[in-house]
């Protein structure tokens, strides 16, 4: 479980957010929502420790983030696996150096035991045949496969997705937000999505937390979205023409 | 400009904090040491040969006095590529080719949230990606500048003997003419200061690029202003307080 109190962070005098808190549960995909420039992606930034907060702290599992010592910090960060906007996949490695990456540098495993473990995260994600490539010969929707294989080789008890559906199609989007819930609850890890697409929203989210000029408006679930008396929230929501030609039937 | 600085200082402390195995770091170095000399030997070999074969036409034109020996052409070249041309010039060029690509994939990586990946994961990247290339650069310039040197000297030699300027005897003769070993400490001392200011300056540039490519390639350039600014600053200091009587 990660718990987030109270988070504010300003860029010169621009405040991007402020005083959010929530509670991110284990087992099952927590969603941050909000339109382009609220602050969600500052918001996990922040929640990683890429960004220090102004003022507020994140807990882990009980564990102080940013209050932490050194080793605590790498400690927690070594239970992270992140999936990028971009995929961030290293340009100079083929997908399995990529996969195969945070084990390399992370652990002592075998490396006959390591390949098992990349063929198997490969395999999860849909990519059995793709270890030799280059991500350069990779097309959007596997980069972001390759990415959350990276993330999840090292058994995370935390998992982040930054925008994971953006410039992929509606059928790759949908692919990748089973892969993740899924990936959510076999594991039973906490995993936290930015997203703005609508799609992701009524599909996996279950947990939902709405940002809005970086504060935040409104908590929930899919089922009490479009029902939420909330004027910027609707106005979000229903900016997507089908989920506008709902309301109105 | 002091922010900038102390900003630069903090980046070099961080190289050496919370870092990964040795043999994460040889493998890594290794890889650079390939990538920085195999990459710019043939680029320093050329402009050497011909910086050495200009020098020896431009001291010969000098020399107008007869009662100057033709050997002191030779002694000249040999002086001014072992003190300046090799290690200064070369670095010049060095920031220009090994800088440029330096900050160039940095900035790519920082832009693109690869380096974000690797924080992520707990790995310190400053460590990670620049420790290596400044070692690999400390280990590899000083052999680059060897290279040049013994190409400069001998694009004089092809030169002065071809076109009649100098006998290969009087050439030979004047390199070997009061020789003193000291210059070539001298040389090996100011390429380890430049190759650890261009690859450690051209990484700073490159890490802390902001934006998307158009900001690379700032860096980029910036990477060799800074780089260049830096060495010329440091062959002055260098010669200041090794050569000074």
């Amino acid at each position: 479980m990660i718990e987030v109190k109270e988070i504010s962070k300003s860029f010169a005098d621009k405040r991007i957010l402020t005083n959010v808190s929530g509670v991110f549960e284990k087992g099952k995909p927590n969603l941050i929502i909000g339109a382009s420039g609220t602050g969600k992606s500052v918001l996990l930034k922040c929640i990683v420790g890429l960004v220090k907060p102004d003022h507020g702290s994140v807990t882990y599992d009980g564990r102080n983030f940013f209050e932490g010592d050194r080793n605590t910090k790498t400690e927690i960060r070594r239970e992270i696996g992140m999936l990028f906007q971009g995929g961030a996949l290293f340009d100079s490695k083929t997908v399995e150096e990529n996969v195969r990456f945070p084990l390399d540098i992370l652990t002592r495993m075998p490396q006959e035991e390591r390949l098992q473990r990349v063929n198997f995260c490969l395999e999860r994600v849909g990519l059995e045949n793709a270890n030799k490539k280059m991500p350069s010969e990779l097309s959007g929707g596997m980069k972001k496969r390759v990415g959350i294989a990276r993330a999840i080789v090292n058994n995370p008890n935390y998992l982040f997705c930054d925008e994971p559906n953006s410039g992929l199609d509606p059928q790759t989007s949908i692919v990748i937000d089973e892969l993740i819930q899924d990936i959510s609850e076999d594991y039973n890890i906490t995993t936290i999505v930015v997203t703005h697409d609508m799609n992701s929203v009524m599909g996996i989210g279950e947990k939902i937390l709405f940002i809005y000029k970086g504060e935040k408006l409104w908590e929930g679930t899919k089922n009490d979205i479009t029902h939420s008396g909330v004027q910027e929230l609707d106005d979000f929501v229903f900016a997507n023409k089908v989920m506008n030609s709902l309301r109105d039937k | 400009m002091v922010r900038e600085i102390g900003k630069y200082f903090i980046f070099l402390g961080r190289l050496f904090n919370n870092r990964e195995s040795f043999k994460t770091y040889y493998k890594l170095t290794l890889d650079e040491c390939i990538s920085i000399g195999i990459g710019s030997i043939l680029l320093v070999a050329l402009v050497a040969t011909f910086i050495g074969a200009v020098t020896t036409v431009q001291t010969a034109y000098n020399m107008v006095s007869p009662l100057i020996p033709n050997y002191v052409i030779s002694q000249v070249v040999r002086e001014m590529t072992v003190l300046e041309l090799a290690p200064t010039i070369m670095a010049i060029i060095y920031a220009g080719k090994v800088g440029t690509g330096m900050a160039g994939g940095l900035g790519t990586m920082r832009i693109t949230e690869q380096i974000d990946a690797l924080e992520v994961m707990g790995i310190n990247s400053v460590s990670y990606l620049v420790l290596p290339k400044i070692v690999a650069s400390m280990l590899m310039y000083p052999l680059l500048v060897i290279v040049a040197g013994l190409c400069a000297l001998f694009g004089g030699y092809l030169v002065g003997t071809i076109t009649g300027i100098i006998s290969p005897n009087d050439y030979v003769y004047g390199l070997r003419f009061t020789f003193n070993e000291f210059t070539i400490t001298f040389a090996m001392i100011k390429s380890i200061v430049f190759a650890f200011l261009v690859a450690s300056i051209s990484s700073y540039k490159g890490y802390y690029t902001q934006g998307g490519a158009l900001e690379v390639g700032i860096s980029s350039t910036q990477a060799v202003t800074n780089s260049v600014i830096a060495v010329l600053m440091a062959d002055y200091l260098l010669a200041q307080l090794l050569l000074s009587k």
